[in-house]
């Protein structure tokens, strides 16, 4: 086999088996180009887009598919029957620099299987990340996984290189990791993540001190957890991002549906389809609570365990709160203007910022890109002709519905089993 | 039977005087095309106090068969005046959607830059909230325009390598935007020669390790072999993108609508992973 197609066919199986990992960011982090040297890592750039949708702004693959580990929810397990392959450093270094220098990516997203141990593939993931910025004096984006297990030194050398680093719950209940992966639990994951954590604010004190600390990850953690695989609540899910956000201090929580790769009877067959409208209600529930100032349990809670599928949480969250509304926005805060359905918070700034000059009437906010047709119910808003009806929430709900033009109507036919 | 219908005019005595007066009032305002030209007329019109401006370029067939026309030559410090007085009006954000709306191309562009000028300058504090109001309004919309333009070239610009290592790029954006995206390439590429090359405004921008410049290209598009053009290991890396692009699909969850709403069919000419094997362009 030629050189190059040998190259091509790593590329292809360590690409592929990487690409259930979602995180996708390349910003988050302030590097400088330094020195004359390549690249910086301050913007998020989506490079291209997949034909599924998803964006492409990194190098994401795997060092190596080779794993000594049997979790029944990953490609790479194993006793899953599948070629493998080995990148060597040199050629990640080689492979991160061209790309890069082609404007193909913001930089790289390095994991891998564990082979032999825990610290011998963090340590070869290190080994990378120093080359790249050391040697090639390269000051692109690198997100390397904490491999659970590794030594604390390996972690803290980690940090020096990387700009995030991330450690994947992917079970969202112990009960279900336990079930698909016996050898692993959550405190395998907990544990890298709280040392990381400590890192991470430990450099930051000194840096106020010390000028010229190195920056210790500044892009900071993330995590991700698969969605439908195990019958977990949503309730569930948010309560475990929740506790990330603010107890761990993590960036960014993802969020990943399913996607069937194994005929295992423990999980969902091949044929299931991805759980994508699910997946989309949790991004909307967790931006909820991260820019909105939502609490979780406004969202969900334990007598209501999963999110509506028909409507976003924020529009279900109103209907079950009809006592809030209507808001007059030319007087209401920020804040309350921020949870009428259809006024993003773009849109609730603009609102506030432009009712210093004038009040502002229904035409005004529709050229401020407001979702009116939505927002009208909940508005205050006073119109000669509008008779001021009372609806109930399910009559707010069916108007709506019907005067959408739903991305996801073709889902919503009987068919359609959903976990 | 031959109904004559009378209409009615009421004309206003001062609606007629002030419809001729108009039309003999008007300024077309010529300026050499640049930003500093721009603000240099923008000087001319406060000093000289001329009403109904119509703005054109130098070069362009004059619209107006009316009224006087008024040549401005390029002065900096009058341009820096007109700056420092936006400046004292509006935030760097404010004053940097001016900026872009120069760049966007967009019909009666310099006009809406104009209106946003006049009722900058007739505020006493700053107005660039009044969201309502569609001098402001309208510039925004142009910034963003441009703004997300010159955002899609950062991240579409593909550059390959040539034998004598200049890494070059084509682009055709809906707006001019590469005034605007030089200096993230420059800091970004700061050890490699490259050029980006406008073909739809047959200009480039060139960075040899030192500085920026504006360049034109004639391009030879005689058959050449590939491989005379391209370094050695060019062809490989076009590949393993192609290869890459390929692999991180998820065919479970396929969504060309969404695909196409991100990456617009516009702008696939020029990328390598939309063509299955490697061109010239």
């Amino acid at each position: 086999m030629k050189v190059s197609e040998r190259a091509f066919e790593k590329l292809e199986i360590l690409a592929d088996a990487a690409k259930y990992d979602v995180s996708c960011a390349s910003s988050g982090s302030k590097r400088q180009n330094k020195d004359k040297g390549l690249g910086n890592a301050s913007n998020g750039i989506c490079h291209a887009y997949t034909e599924d949708g998803r964006c492409v702004s990194l190098l994401k693959i795997l060092l190596t598919n080779h794993c000594i580990f049997d979790c029944a929810y990953c490609v790479s397990r194993k006793s899953n029957d599948i070629k493998r392959a080995a990148f060597t450093v040199e050629e990640v270094v080689d492979l991160t620099i061209s790309f890069y220098r082609r404007n193909y990516i913001e930089g790289l997203f390095l994991s891998s299987g564990i082979f032999d141990s825990a610290d011998v593939t963090m340590e070869r993931l290190v080994r990378i990340a120093k080359k790249l910025r050391l040697e090639e004096n390269f000051n692109g984006y690198i997100h390397l996984k904490a491999i659970p297990g590794a030594s604390d030194d390996l972690m803290k050398e980690a940090g020096l290189y990387a700009d995030r680093l991330s450690v994947n719950v992917e079970m969202p209940t112990e009960k279900g990791l336990k079930l698909l992966a016996p050898d692993k639990n959550h405190k395998d994951v907990i544990k890298p993540m709280q040392y990381l954590k400590k890192a991470i604010a430990g450099h930051k004190e000194e840096k106020k001190i010390i000028k010229s600390t190195p920056a210790f990850a500044p892009a900071g953690q993330s995590t991700q957890m698969v969605i439908g695989a195990t019958g977990e609540s949503d309730m569930e899910i948010l309560g475990m991002a929740n506790y990330f956000y603010k107890k761990m201090n993590l960036r960014r929580v993802y969020y990943s549906g399913y996607v069937p790769i194994s005929m295992d009877n423990r999980l969902p067959a091949i044929g299931t389809p991805v759980p994508m409208i699910r997946e989309n209600r949790l991004y909307q529930a967790d931006w909820l609570v991260r820019f909105y100032g939502f609490n979780v349990n406004e969202l969900v809670g334990f007598d209501l365990p999963h999110l509506d599928l028909e409507i976003d949480p924020k529009l279900a969250w109103a209907l079950r709160n009809l006592h809030a509304f209507p808001v007059d926005i030319n007087i209401a805060d920020l804040e309350l203007i921020k949870r009428i359905p259809g006024i993003g918070v773009l849109s609730a700034q603009k609102i506030v910022k432009a009712r210093k000059f004038k009040n502002l009437q229904p035409e005004d906010l529709q050229k401020m890109g407001v979702a009116y047709n939505r927002a009208k119910y909940f508005l205050a808003v006073s119109s000669p002709f509008a008779m001021h009806k009372d609806y109930t929430p399910m009559q707010i709900r069916q108007q709506i519905l019907t005067l959408q033009n739903s991305k996801y109507v073709n889902n919503f036919s009987p068919q359609m089993a959903l976990f | 039977m031959f109904f004559a219908v009378k209409i009615k005019r009421t004309v206003r005595k001062e609606d007629t005087v002030s419809a001729e007066f108009s039309i003999y009032n008007m300024t077309t305002i010529i300026y050499d095309g640049t930003y500093p030209g721009w603000l240099t007329a923008v000087f001319e019109i406060y000093e000289h106090k001329l009403s109904d401006v119509f703005f054109a370029r130098e070069g362009e067939p004059a619209a107006s068969l009316f009224g006087v026309t008024h040549i401005v030559k390029t002065d900096e410090t009058k341009a820096a005046r007109v700056l420092n007085g936006l400046k004292q009006k509006l935030s760097a954000d404010g004053l940097n959607c001016l900026y872009k709306t120069f760049f966007s191309e967009l019909e009666k562009f310099d006009e809406k830059m104009w209106r946003f000028v006049q009722y900058v300058f007739a505020s006493a504090h700053n107005v660039e909230g009044d969201l309502s109001n569609n001098a402001i309004w309208e510039v925004r919309q142009a910034a963003k325009f441009v703004h997300r333009e010159s955002h899609r070239m950062k991240a579409f610009i593909r550059f390959k390598l040539t034998k004598d290592q200049l890494f070059y790029a084509i682009v055709e954006p809906d707006c001019d935007v590469l005034p605007l995206i030089a200096r993230h390439f420059e800091k970004r590429y700061a050890d490699q020669r490259w050029l980006i090359y406008d073909a739809r405004r047959k200009y480039g921008i060139y960075y040899d390790l030192e500085t920026l410049s504006n360049v034109e290209l004639t391009f030879d598009t005689s058959a050449q072999s590939l491989a005379e053009l391209y370094d050695e290991r060019e062809e490989f890396f076009q590949d393993m993108w192609r290869r890459y692009f390929g692999s991180v699909n998820i065919k479970a969850r396929k969504n060309l609508r969404l695909h196409v709403q991100h990456m617009p069919k516009r702008y696939w000419k020029y990328l390598t992973e939309k063509h299955p094997e490697s061109r010239l362009l």
